[in-house]
Protein backbone atom coordinates (compact mmCIF):
# COMPACT_ATOMS: atom_id res chain seq x y z
CA UNK A 1 0.00 0.00 0.00
CA UNK A 2 0.93 3.77 -0.64
CA UNK A 3 1.96 6.05 2.18
CA UNK A 4 0.43 8.92 2.79
CA UNK A 5 2.49 12.07 1.28
CA UNK A 6 0.51 15.00 1.25
CA UNK A 7 -1.50 16.68 3.92
CA UNK A 8 -5.29 16.63 3.86
CA UNK A 9 -5.47 19.45 5.41
CA UNK A 10 -6.38 22.91 3.34
CA UNK A 11 -3.70 25.38 3.50
CA UNK A 12 -5.23 28.26 4.45
CA UNK A 13 -6.37 26.33 7.80
CA UNK A 14 -2.70 24.61 8.01
CA UNK A 15 -1.21 28.41 7.81
CA UNK A 16 -3.65 29.16 10.81
CA UNK A 17 -1.35 28.72 13.67
CA UNK A 18 -3.16 27.80 17.09
CA UNK A 19 -4.35 30.21 19.55
CA UNK A 20 -1.54 30.72 21.92
CA UNK A 21 -4.18 30.48 24.70
CA UNK A 22 -3.95 26.62 24.29
CA UNK A 23 -0.81 26.50 25.21
CA UNK A 24 -1.17 28.35 28.87
CA UNK A 25 -4.47 26.31 29.64
CA UNK A 26 -2.33 22.77 28.80
CA UNK A 27 0.56 24.30 31.25
CA UNK A 28 -2.06 25.24 34.11
CA UNK A 29 -3.91 22.51 33.66
CA UNK A 30 -0.96 20.43 34.82
CA UNK A 31 -0.72 21.91 38.11
CA UNK A 32 -1.93 21.59 41.28
CA UNK A 33 -3.31 24.72 43.55
CA UNK A 34 -3.87 26.97 40.98
CA UNK A 35 -5.51 30.44 41.36
CA UNK A 36 -6.88 30.80 37.47
CA UNK A 37 -7.55 34.49 36.65
CA UNK A 38 -7.51 33.54 33.25
CA UNK A 39 -10.97 32.57 32.49
CA UNK A 40 -12.57 34.21 30.03
CA UNK A 41 -16.37 33.27 30.84
CA UNK A 42 -18.76 34.59 34.24
CA UNK A 43 -17.84 32.72 37.55
CA UNK A 44 -21.73 32.77 38.10
CA UNK A 45 -24.01 29.86 37.24
CA UNK A 46 -27.06 30.52 35.01
CA UNK A 47 -29.64 32.39 36.90
CA UNK A 48 -31.69 29.53 38.41
CA UNK A 49 -35.40 30.71 36.33
CA UNK A 50 -33.25 30.51 32.73
CA UNK A 51 -32.20 26.46 33.72
CA UNK A 52 -35.91 26.06 34.82
CA UNK A 53 -37.15 27.45 32.36
CA UNK A 54 -35.11 25.43 29.68
CA UNK A 55 -35.97 21.98 31.80
CA UNK A 56 -39.91 23.46 31.25
CA UNK A 57 -39.24 23.84 27.95
CA UNK A 58 -37.45 19.92 27.52
CA UNK A 59 -40.82 18.41 29.67
CA UNK A 60 -43.13 20.20 27.33
CA UNK A 61 -41.39 18.17 24.38
CA UNK A 62 -39.78 21.30 22.73
CA UNK A 63 -37.01 19.05 21.32
CA UNK A 64 -37.74 19.74 17.49
CA UNK A 65 -35.86 22.40 14.81
CA UNK A 66 -37.16 26.17 15.42
CA UNK A 67 -37.21 28.81 12.62
CA UNK A 68 -33.70 28.80 11.00
CA UNK A 69 -33.59 32.90 11.83
CA UNK A 70 -34.81 31.49 15.58
CA UNK A 71 -37.70 31.36 17.60
CA UNK A 72 -39.98 34.56 16.37
CA UNK A 73 -40.52 35.43 20.08
CA UNK A 74 -36.77 35.05 21.52
CA UNK A 75 -36.49 37.33 17.70
CA UNK A 76 -39.15 39.44 19.44
CA UNK A 77 -37.59 39.51 22.72
CA UNK A 78 -34.30 40.37 21.33
CA UNK A 79 -35.41 43.18 19.59
CA UNK A 80 -37.56 44.45 22.80
CA UNK A 81 -34.26 44.06 24.77
CA UNK A 82 -31.83 45.85 22.09
CA UNK A 83 -34.81 48.81 21.79
CA UNK A 84 -34.84 49.47 25.49
CA UNK A 85 -31.63 49.30 26.46
CA UNK A 86 -29.95 50.35 23.28
CA UNK A 87 -32.17 52.41 21.43
CA UNK A 88 -31.65 50.15 18.18
CA UNK A 89 -34.56 49.05 16.59
CA UNK A 90 -34.85 45.97 14.03
CA UNK A 91 -37.68 43.78 12.16
CA UNK A 92 -37.52 40.79 14.26
CA UNK A 93 -39.03 39.08 11.36
CA UNK A 94 -36.10 39.29 8.71
CA UNK A 95 -33.09 41.49 10.94
CA UNK A 96 -32.42 39.79 12.98
CA UNK A 97 -30.73 35.40 13.52
CA UNK A 98 -30.17 33.75 16.60
CA UNK A 99 -26.94 32.03 15.83
CA UNK A 100 -24.25 29.56 18.44
CA UNK A 101 -23.07 31.97 20.38
CA UNK A 102 -21.68 35.20 19.04
CA UNK A 103 -18.89 33.73 17.55
CA UNK A 104 -20.77 32.00 14.93
CA UNK A 105 -23.06 35.13 14.44
CA UNK A 106 -19.29 36.58 13.52
CA UNK A 107 -18.21 33.52 11.43
CA UNK A 108 -21.23 33.75 9.62
CA UNK A 109 -21.16 37.98 9.10
CA UNK A 110 -17.66 37.54 7.25
CA UNK A 111 -18.65 34.57 5.40
CA UNK A 112 -21.95 36.72 4.38
CA UNK A 113 -19.69 39.66 3.12
CA UNK A 114 -16.13 39.32 2.16
CA UNK A 115 -14.91 38.39 -1.27
CA UNK A 116 -11.64 36.72 -1.56
CA UNK A 117 -9.50 39.19 -0.59
CA UNK A 118 -11.30 41.62 1.00
CA UNK A 119 -10.11 43.60 4.16
CA UNK A 120 -11.34 44.05 7.44
CA UNK A 121 -9.57 46.20 9.81
CA UNK A 122 -9.69 44.26 12.85
CA UNK A 123 -8.52 46.38 16.60
CA UNK A 124 -5.73 44.55 18.69
CA UNK A 125 -5.51 43.55 21.61
CA UNK A 126 -8.68 41.32 20.63
CA UNK A 127 -10.48 38.37 21.49
CA UNK A 128 -8.46 35.59 19.27
CA UNK A 129 -10.73 34.13 17.05
CA UNK A 130 -11.40 37.74 14.80
CA UNK A 131 -8.69 37.47 11.95
CA UNK A 132 -8.57 33.81 11.83
CA UNK A 133 -12.32 33.95 11.31
CA UNK A 134 -11.92 36.60 8.95
CA UNK A 135 -9.49 33.96 6.81
CA UNK A 136 -11.11 31.19 6.99
CA UNK A 137 -14.01 33.30 4.90
CA UNK A 138 -11.51 34.32 2.51
CA UNK A 139 -10.67 37.83 3.80
CA UNK A 140 -7.39 39.35 4.88
CA UNK A 141 -7.51 40.92 8.40
CA UNK A 142 -5.91 44.28 8.63
CA UNK A 143 -4.28 45.13 11.98
CA UNK A 144 -4.87 48.43 13.96
CA UNK A 145 -3.60 48.54 17.96
CA UNK A 146 -5.28 50.34 20.28
CA UNK A 147 -2.68 51.71 22.34
CA UNK A 148 -2.62 52.77 26.34
CA UNK A 149 -2.35 55.99 25.58
CA UNK A 150 -5.71 56.39 24.39
CA UNK A 151 -6.90 54.10 26.72
CA UNK A 152 -6.92 51.07 24.77
CA UNK A 153 -9.17 52.41 22.64
CA UNK A 154 -9.06 52.52 18.71
CA UNK A 155 -8.82 56.22 17.34
CA UNK A 156 -10.83 57.31 14.01
CA UNK A 157 -7.62 58.50 12.33
CA UNK A 158 -5.47 55.07 12.96
CA UNK A 159 -8.79 53.32 11.29
CA UNK A 160 -8.70 55.99 8.46
CA UNK A 161 -4.95 55.33 8.37
CA UNK A 162 -5.44 51.38 7.63
CA UNK A 163 -8.11 51.78 4.67
CA UNK A 164 -6.98 50.75 1.27
CA UNK A 165 -9.52 49.93 -1.78
CA UNK A 166 -9.88 46.63 -0.45
CA UNK A 167 -11.13 47.65 2.97
CA UNK A 168 -14.66 45.92 3.39
CA UNK A 169 -15.40 46.22 6.85
CA UNK A 170 -14.12 47.22 10.33
CA UNK A 171 -14.83 44.99 13.62
CA UNK A 172 -15.35 46.54 16.95
CA UNK A 173 -15.83 45.31 20.12
CA UNK A 174 -16.90 47.30 23.07
CA UNK A 175 -16.17 46.85 26.30
CA UNK A 176 -13.47 44.76 25.04
CA UNK A 177 -11.70 41.73 25.43
CA UNK A 178 -8.78 41.64 26.62
CA UNK A 179 -8.25 45.08 27.68
CA UNK A 180 -11.73 45.97 29.34
CA UNK A 181 -11.86 49.47 27.50
CA UNK A 182 -15.29 51.33 26.30
CA UNK A 183 -15.64 53.11 23.41
CA UNK A 184 -17.16 56.47 24.10
CA UNK A 185 -20.19 57.97 21.91
CA UNK A 186 -17.84 61.13 20.74
CA UNK A 187 -15.13 58.14 19.82
CA UNK A 188 -18.49 56.20 17.55
CA UNK A 189 -19.09 59.59 16.12
CA UNK A 190 -15.54 59.54 14.86
CA UNK A 191 -15.37 56.19 13.53
CA UNK A 192 -18.55 56.47 12.31
CA UNK A 193 -17.31 59.98 10.02
CA UNK A 194 -15.04 57.43 8.31
CA UNK A 195 -16.93 54.43 7.77
CA UNK A 196 -19.47 56.35 6.12
CA UNK A 197 -17.17 58.30 4.19
CA UNK A 198 -15.64 55.74 2.77
CA UNK A 199 -18.67 53.67 2.37
CA UNK A 200 -17.86 50.43 5.14
CA UNK A 201 -19.58 48.57 7.28
CA UNK A 202 -19.00 47.82 10.50
CA UNK A 203 -19.21 44.20 12.86
CA UNK A 204 -19.90 45.39 16.34
CA UNK A 205 -19.12 42.33 18.95
CA UNK A 206 -21.09 44.10 22.22
CA UNK A 207 -21.63 40.87 23.91
CA UNK A 208 -20.04 42.78 27.30
CA UNK A 209 -22.58 45.89 26.90
CA UNK A 210 -24.26 44.89 29.66
CA UNK A 211 -21.42 44.60 32.13
CA UNK A 212 -20.54 48.63 31.49
CA UNK A 213 -19.13 49.84 35.00
CA UNK A 214 -18.76 53.65 34.97
CA UNK A 215 -20.56 55.42 31.46
CA UNK A 216 -23.44 54.28 29.65
CA UNK A 217 -22.38 52.09 26.71
CA UNK A 218 -23.67 53.51 22.96
CA UNK A 219 -24.20 50.88 20.55
CA UNK A 220 -22.43 51.79 17.52
CA UNK A 221 -25.79 50.58 15.19
CA UNK A 222 -27.17 53.60 17.57
CA UNK A 223 -25.09 56.35 16.22
CA UNK A 224 -26.65 58.38 13.79
CA UNK A 225 -26.84 56.93 10.04
CA UNK A 226 -24.87 53.60 11.63
CA UNK A 227 -28.08 51.27 11.67
CA UNK A 228 -27.90 50.41 7.62
CA UNK A 229 -23.62 49.64 8.20
CA UNK A 230 -23.52 47.37 11.30
CA UNK A 231 -23.62 44.17 11.64
CA UNK A 232 -24.36 44.15 15.35
CA UNK A 233 -23.65 40.92 17.41
CA UNK A 234 -23.94 39.77 21.03
CA UNK A 235 -25.18 37.31 22.79
CA UNK A 236 -26.19 35.50 26.25
CA UNK A 237 -22.88 34.31 27.09
CA UNK A 238 -21.68 37.00 29.25
CA UNK A 239 -24.19 39.24 31.24
CA UNK A 240 -26.90 35.90 31.87
CA UNK A 241 -23.61 33.73 32.33
CA UNK A 242 -25.11 31.38 29.77
CA UNK A 243 -21.00 30.51 27.72
CA UNK A 244 -22.19 26.71 27.70
CA UNK A 245 -25.20 27.35 26.01
CA UNK A 246 -23.59 28.63 23.27
CA UNK A 247 -26.27 30.82 22.15
CA UNK A 248 -26.27 34.75 20.58
CA UNK A 249 -27.53 36.63 18.08
CA UNK A 250 -26.70 39.40 15.05
CA UNK A 251 -29.21 42.71 14.06
CA UNK A 252 -28.48 44.22 10.89
CA UNK A 253 -29.82 45.18 7.57
CA UNK A 254 -32.16 43.03 5.60
CA UNK A 255 -29.77 42.26 3.14
CA UNK A 256 -26.87 41.29 5.40
CA UNK A 257 -29.21 39.29 7.42
CA UNK A 258 -30.82 37.17 4.60
CA UNK A 259 -27.25 36.23 3.01
CA UNK A 260 -26.39 35.46 6.91
CA UNK A 261 -29.46 33.31 7.55
CA UNK A 262 -29.11 31.83 4.49
CA UNK A 263 -25.38 30.53 5.30
CA UNK A 264 -26.80 29.46 8.54
CA UNK A 265 -29.46 26.91 7.10
CA UNK A 266 -27.58 25.44 5.17
CA UNK A 267 -24.86 24.74 8.23
CA UNK A 268 -26.64 24.53 11.49
CA UNK A 269 -29.88 24.75 10.42
CA UNK A 270 -31.28 26.44 13.83
CA UNK A 271 -29.67 27.01 17.25
CA UNK A 272 -30.51 24.37 19.86
CA UNK A 273 -33.90 24.57 20.48
CA UNK A 274 -33.75 24.16 24.52
CA UNK A 275 -30.83 26.67 25.07
CA UNK A 276 -33.73 29.29 22.79
CA UNK A 277 -36.56 28.70 25.64
CA UNK A 278 -33.84 29.52 28.26
CA UNK A 279 -33.24 32.80 26.52
CA UNK A 280 -36.38 33.72 26.06
CA UNK A 281 -36.58 33.54 29.97
CA UNK A 282 -33.38 35.53 30.51
CA UNK A 283 -34.63 38.56 28.15
CA UNK A 284 -37.81 38.29 30.09
CA UNK A 285 -36.77 38.05 33.68
CA UNK A 286 -33.21 38.18 34.13
CA UNK A 287 -32.62 41.35 33.92
CA UNK A 288 -32.32 41.62 37.80
CA UNK A 289 -29.68 39.11 37.86
CA UNK A 290 -27.61 41.09 35.22
CA UNK A 291 -27.47 44.04 37.52
CA UNK A 292 -26.62 42.00 40.60
CA UNK A 293 -23.81 40.08 38.45
CA UNK A 294 -22.82 43.52 37.33
CA UNK A 295 -22.48 45.15 40.70
CA UNK A 296 -20.11 42.20 41.59
CA UNK A 297 -17.97 42.34 38.64
CA UNK A 298 -17.75 46.22 39.34
CA UNK A 299 -17.02 45.98 42.94
CA UNK A 300 -14.44 42.93 42.09
CA UNK A 301 -12.78 45.31 39.22
CA UNK A 302 -12.09 47.95 41.97
CA UNK A 303 -10.80 45.70 43.99
CA UNK A 304 -8.12 44.01 41.60
CA UNK A 305 -7.16 47.39 39.76
CA UNK A 306 -6.45 49.36 43.41
CA UNK A 307 -4.40 45.68 44.40
CA UNK A 308 -2.73 45.74 41.17
CA UNK A 309 -1.43 49.50 41.52
CA UNK A 310 -0.59 48.99 44.90
CA UNK A 311 1.83 46.41 43.88
CA UNK A 312 3.84 48.82 41.56
CA UNK A 313 2.12 47.74 38.21
CA UNK A 314 0.00 50.38 36.03
CA UNK A 315 -3.24 49.40 35.38
CA UNK A 316 -5.95 51.84 33.89
CA UNK A 317 -9.79 51.33 34.97
CA UNK A 318 -11.25 49.03 32.66
CA UNK A 319 -14.89 50.16 31.95
CA UNK A 320 -16.48 47.00 31.11
CA UNK A 321 -16.34 43.27 30.77
CA UNK A 322 -14.76 41.37 33.43
CA UNK A 323 -10.77 42.23 32.34
CA UNK A 324 -8.02 44.33 33.30
CA UNK A 325 -4.83 44.71 31.55
CA UNK A 326 -2.10 45.99 33.64
CA UNK A 327 1.25 46.97 32.37
CA UNK A 328 4.02 44.66 33.29
CA UNK A 329 7.06 46.39 31.81
CA UNK A 330 8.34 47.56 34.85
CA UNK A 331 9.40 43.85 35.75
CA UNK A 332 11.51 43.67 32.73
CA UNK A 333 9.96 40.62 31.43
CA UNK A 334 7.70 39.82 28.70
CA UNK A 335 4.45 38.72 28.54
CA UNK A 336 4.55 35.08 28.12
CA UNK A 337 7.91 35.60 30.73
CA UNK A 338 5.63 36.69 33.31
CA UNK A 339 2.85 34.67 32.82
CA UNK A 340 4.94 31.53 33.09
CA UNK A 341 7.08 32.40 35.99
CA UNK A 342 4.15 33.90 37.98
CA UNK A 343 2.22 30.06 37.39
CA UNK A 344 5.95 28.55 38.26
CA UNK A 345 6.71 30.63 41.24
CA UNK A 346 3.41 31.27 42.79
CA UNK A 347 0.50 29.61 40.64
CA UNK A 348 -1.59 31.93 39.68
CA UNK A 349 -2.54 31.96 36.10
CA UNK A 350 -3.18 34.96 33.71
CA UNK A 351 -3.31 35.28 29.98
CA UNK A 352 -0.11 36.84 28.75
CA UNK A 353 -1.07 39.96 26.39
CA UNK A 354 0.32 38.99 23.21
CA UNK A 355 -2.18 36.41 22.73
CA UNK A 356 -4.62 38.72 21.66
CA UNK A 357 -2.31 40.48 19.16
CA UNK A 358 0.95 41.74 19.23
CA UNK A 359 0.22 45.10 20.51
CA UNK A 360 -0.62 43.09 23.53
CA UNK A 361 2.64 42.84 24.31
CA UNK A 362 4.21 44.42 28.08
CA UNK A 363 0.30 43.48 29.23
CA UNK A 364 -1.17 40.38 30.80
CA UNK A 365 -4.73 39.70 30.72
CA UNK A 366 -6.40 39.13 34.64
CA UNK A 367 -10.50 37.89 34.38
CA UNK A 368 -11.57 39.01 37.84
CA UNK A 369 -14.78 36.98 37.19
CA UNK A 370 -13.95 34.82 40.03
CA UNK A 371 -14.48 34.90 43.83
CA UNK A 372 -13.33 37.54 46.24
CA UNK A 373 -11.73 34.93 48.06
CA UNK A 374 -10.06 33.93 44.89
CA UNK A 375 -9.14 37.06 44.12
CA UNK A 376 -7.70 38.41 47.76
CA UNK A 377 -5.22 34.96 47.20
CA UNK A 378 -4.31 36.11 44.17
CA UNK A 379 -3.35 39.46 44.86
CA UNK A 380 -1.37 38.16 47.46
CA UNK A 381 0.62 35.98 45.40
CA UNK A 382 1.10 38.38 42.54
CA UNK A 383 1.92 40.80 44.73
CA UNK A 384 5.58 38.70 46.28
CA UNK A 385 5.92 37.94 42.46
CA UNK A 386 6.04 41.38 41.40
CA UNK A 387 7.69 43.06 44.61
CA UNK A 388 10.55 40.50 44.01
CA UNK A 389 10.84 41.35 39.90
CA UNK A 390 11.10 45.24 40.47
CA UNK A 391 13.19 45.57 42.90
CA UNK B 1 -23.24 58.56 49.86
CA UNK B 2 -26.23 56.58 50.44
CA UNK B 3 -25.73 53.90 47.56
CA UNK B 4 -22.01 53.09 48.94
CA UNK B 5 -24.39 52.48 51.93
CA UNK B 6 -26.43 50.43 50.60
CA UNK B 7 -23.46 48.22 48.82
CA UNK B 8 -21.79 47.95 52.19
CA UNK B 9 -24.62 46.47 53.93
CA UNK B 10 -25.27 44.07 50.95
CA UNK B 11 -21.51 42.82 50.95
CA UNK B 12 -21.25 43.15 55.11
CA UNK B 13 -24.87 40.75 54.93
CA UNK B 14 -23.13 38.10 52.77
CA UNK B 15 -19.77 38.34 54.60
CA UNK B 16 -19.50 39.55 57.60
CA UNK B 17 -15.76 38.88 57.66
CA UNK B 18 -14.94 40.55 54.97
CA UNK B 19 -11.74 43.02 56.09
CA UNK B 20 -12.78 46.85 55.99
CA UNK B 21 -9.47 46.99 53.67
CA UNK B 22 -10.99 44.71 51.34
CA UNK B 23 -14.28 46.80 51.54
CA UNK B 24 -12.83 50.14 50.91
CA UNK B 25 -11.37 48.80 47.75
CA UNK B 26 -14.49 46.97 46.54
CA UNK B 27 -16.61 49.87 46.51
CA UNK B 28 -13.98 52.67 45.86
CA UNK B 29 -13.84 54.65 49.12
CA UNK B 30 -10.76 55.34 51.71
CA UNK B 31 -10.40 53.16 54.98
CA UNK B 32 -10.90 55.63 56.84
CA UNK B 33 -14.50 56.40 55.28
CA UNK B 34 -15.50 53.09 54.97
CA UNK B 35 -15.00 52.17 58.70
CA UNK B 36 -16.68 55.70 59.45
CA UNK B 37 -19.45 54.28 57.51
CA UNK B 38 -19.84 50.81 59.16
CA UNK B 39 -19.45 52.81 62.76
CA UNK B 40 -22.15 54.95 61.78
CA UNK B 41 -24.55 52.34 60.61
CA UNK B 42 -23.73 49.95 64.16
CA UNK B 43 -24.66 53.23 65.63
CA UNK B 44 -28.11 53.64 64.00
CA UNK B 45 -28.33 50.04 64.38
CA UNK B 46 -28.87 49.31 60.76
CA UNK B 47 -25.99 46.93 61.72
CA UNK B 48 -26.84 44.92 64.74
CA UNK B 49 -24.32 42.21 64.43
CA UNK B 50 -21.70 40.04 62.64
CA UNK B 51 -22.31 36.53 62.84
CA UNK B 52 -22.14 33.11 61.77
CA UNK B 53 -24.00 31.08 60.05
CA UNK B 54 -23.00 27.09 61.11
CA UNK B 55 -24.82 24.16 60.05
CA UNK B 56 -25.74 22.53 62.90
CA UNK B 57 -25.96 19.26 61.29
CA UNK B 58 -22.32 18.95 60.57
CA UNK B 59 -21.66 18.76 64.15
CA UNK B 60 -21.57 15.69 65.60
CA UNK B 61 -22.06 16.16 68.79
CA UNK B 62 -24.48 19.08 68.51
CA UNK B 63 -28.45 17.85 68.92
CA UNK B 64 -31.29 20.14 69.03
CA UNK B 65 -34.39 20.70 67.05
CA UNK B 66 -36.33 23.57 65.28
CA UNK B 67 -39.60 24.04 65.32
CA UNK B 68 -41.90 26.69 63.25
CA UNK B 69 -45.01 27.40 65.79
CA UNK B 70 -48.38 29.43 64.26
CA UNK B 71 -49.76 30.90 66.78
CA UNK B 72 -53.14 33.02 66.56
CA UNK B 73 -53.20 35.69 69.49
CA UNK B 74 -55.43 38.65 70.74
CA UNK B 75 -54.24 41.62 70.16
CA UNK B 76 -54.05 44.22 72.66
CA UNK B 77 -56.36 47.28 72.65
CA UNK B 78 -53.70 50.51 72.51
CA UNK B 79 -50.47 48.48 71.81
CA UNK B 80 -51.81 45.88 69.02
CA UNK B 81 -49.62 43.17 68.65
CA UNK B 82 -46.52 44.61 69.93
CA UNK B 83 -47.08 43.67 73.56
CA UNK B 84 -47.79 39.90 73.05
CA UNK B 85 -44.66 39.51 70.77
CA UNK B 86 -42.28 41.31 73.30
CA UNK B 87 -43.50 38.42 75.92
CA UNK B 88 -43.21 35.79 72.98
CA UNK B 89 -39.59 37.18 71.62
CA UNK B 90 -37.78 37.67 75.10
CA UNK B 91 -37.80 33.82 75.46
CA UNK B 92 -34.18 32.91 74.97
CA UNK B 93 -35.00 29.97 72.65
CA UNK B 94 -37.36 32.26 70.32
CA UNK B 95 -34.98 32.70 67.86
CA UNK B 96 -37.50 34.75 65.21
CA UNK B 97 -40.84 35.85 65.12
CA UNK B 98 -42.68 37.34 62.63
CA UNK B 99 -46.30 39.07 62.53
CA UNK B 100 -47.79 37.43 59.82
CA UNK B 101 -50.57 38.15 57.13
CA UNK B 102 -53.46 34.73 56.59
CA UNK B 103 -54.82 32.30 59.08
CA UNK B 104 -52.81 33.07 62.08
CA UNK B 105 -50.93 35.98 63.84
CA UNK B 106 -47.76 35.60 64.54
CA UNK B 107 -44.97 32.64 63.57
CA UNK B 108 -42.16 31.55 65.74
CA UNK B 109 -39.01 29.77 65.58
CA UNK B 110 -37.89 27.61 68.59
CA UNK B 111 -34.56 25.89 69.21
CA UNK B 112 -34.78 23.41 71.58
CA UNK B 113 -32.22 20.38 72.79
CA UNK B 114 -35.10 18.25 71.91
CA UNK B 115 -38.81 17.76 71.12
CA UNK B 116 -39.94 17.38 74.50
CA UNK B 117 -37.84 20.76 75.45
CA UNK B 118 -40.18 22.30 72.65
CA UNK B 119 -43.54 21.20 73.85
CA UNK B 120 -42.35 22.17 77.72
CA UNK B 121 -41.91 25.94 75.83
CA UNK B 122 -45.23 24.93 74.26
CA UNK B 123 -47.82 24.00 76.86
CA UNK B 124 -45.89 25.98 79.95
CA UNK B 125 -45.16 28.96 78.44
CA UNK B 126 -46.08 29.91 75.44
CA UNK B 127 -49.70 28.61 75.26
CA UNK B 128 -50.61 29.74 78.49
CA UNK B 129 -50.28 33.22 77.87
CA UNK B 130 -53.33 35.48 78.04
CA UNK B 131 -53.64 36.23 74.56
CA UNK B 132 -52.42 33.45 73.33
CA UNK B 133 -55.78 31.96 71.63
CA UNK B 134 -54.06 28.99 69.93
CA UNK B 135 -50.95 27.04 68.77
CA UNK B 136 -49.69 24.57 65.95
CA UNK B 137 -46.22 23.59 65.89
CA UNK B 138 -44.20 21.99 63.23
CA UNK B 139 -40.46 20.29 63.35
CA UNK B 140 -37.79 20.86 61.04
CA UNK B 141 -36.77 17.80 59.53
CA UNK B 142 -34.09 19.36 58.11
CA UNK B 143 -32.82 22.70 56.86
CA UNK B 144 -32.04 23.09 52.82
CA UNK B 145 -31.11 26.58 52.81
CA UNK B 146 -31.08 29.58 55.52
CA UNK B 147 -30.78 33.11 54.74
CA UNK B 148 -29.87 32.53 51.04
CA UNK B 149 -27.36 30.00 51.67
CA UNK B 150 -28.14 26.52 50.74
CA UNK B 151 -26.74 24.19 52.97
CA UNK B 152 -24.57 20.99 51.64
CA UNK B 153 -23.79 22.43 48.56
CA UNK B 154 -21.78 20.08 46.79
CA UNK B 155 -22.24 22.89 43.46
CA UNK B 156 -19.95 24.93 44.83
CA UNK B 157 -17.16 24.31 42.87
CA UNK B 158 -16.04 26.22 39.66
CA UNK B 159 -16.47 23.64 36.77
CA UNK B 160 -15.18 26.12 34.24
CA UNK B 161 -11.92 25.28 32.07
CA UNK B 162 -8.73 26.92 33.61
CA UNK B 163 -7.71 29.17 30.80
CA UNK B 164 -10.28 30.07 28.20
CA UNK B 165 -10.53 32.92 25.66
Amino acid sequence: MRTREKSYVADHVNDLSPSGIRRFFDLASQMGNVISLGVGEPDFVTPWNVIEASYHSLERGYTAYTANAGLLELRQEINNYLNKNYHVSYNPENQILVTVGASQAIDVAFRAILNPGDEVIVVEPSFVAYAPAVRLAGGIPVTVDATEEFAFNVQADQIEAAITSRTKAILLCSPNNPTGAVLSKQELEAIARVVEQHDLLVISDEIYADLTYDETFTSFAAINGMAERTILVSGFSKAFAMTGWRLGYAAGPKEILAAMTKIHQYTIMCAPTMAQHGALEALKNGMDSVKEMCISYRQRRNFVVKALQDMGLSCHVPGGAFYVFPSIERTGLTSTEFAEQLLQEQRVAVVPGDVFGKSGEGYIRCSYATSMKQLEQAMKRMRTFVEAKIN
Amino acid sequence: MEEKELELLKLLEKNGRLEVETIAQMIDLSVADTKQMMEKLEKENAILGYSTLVNWGKVLQYEGVTAMIDVKVTPTRGTGFDKVAERIYRFPEVKALYLMSGAYDLSISVEGKTMMEISRFVSDKLSTLDNVVSTTTHFVLKKYKHDGIIFDDEDDQDRRMMVSP
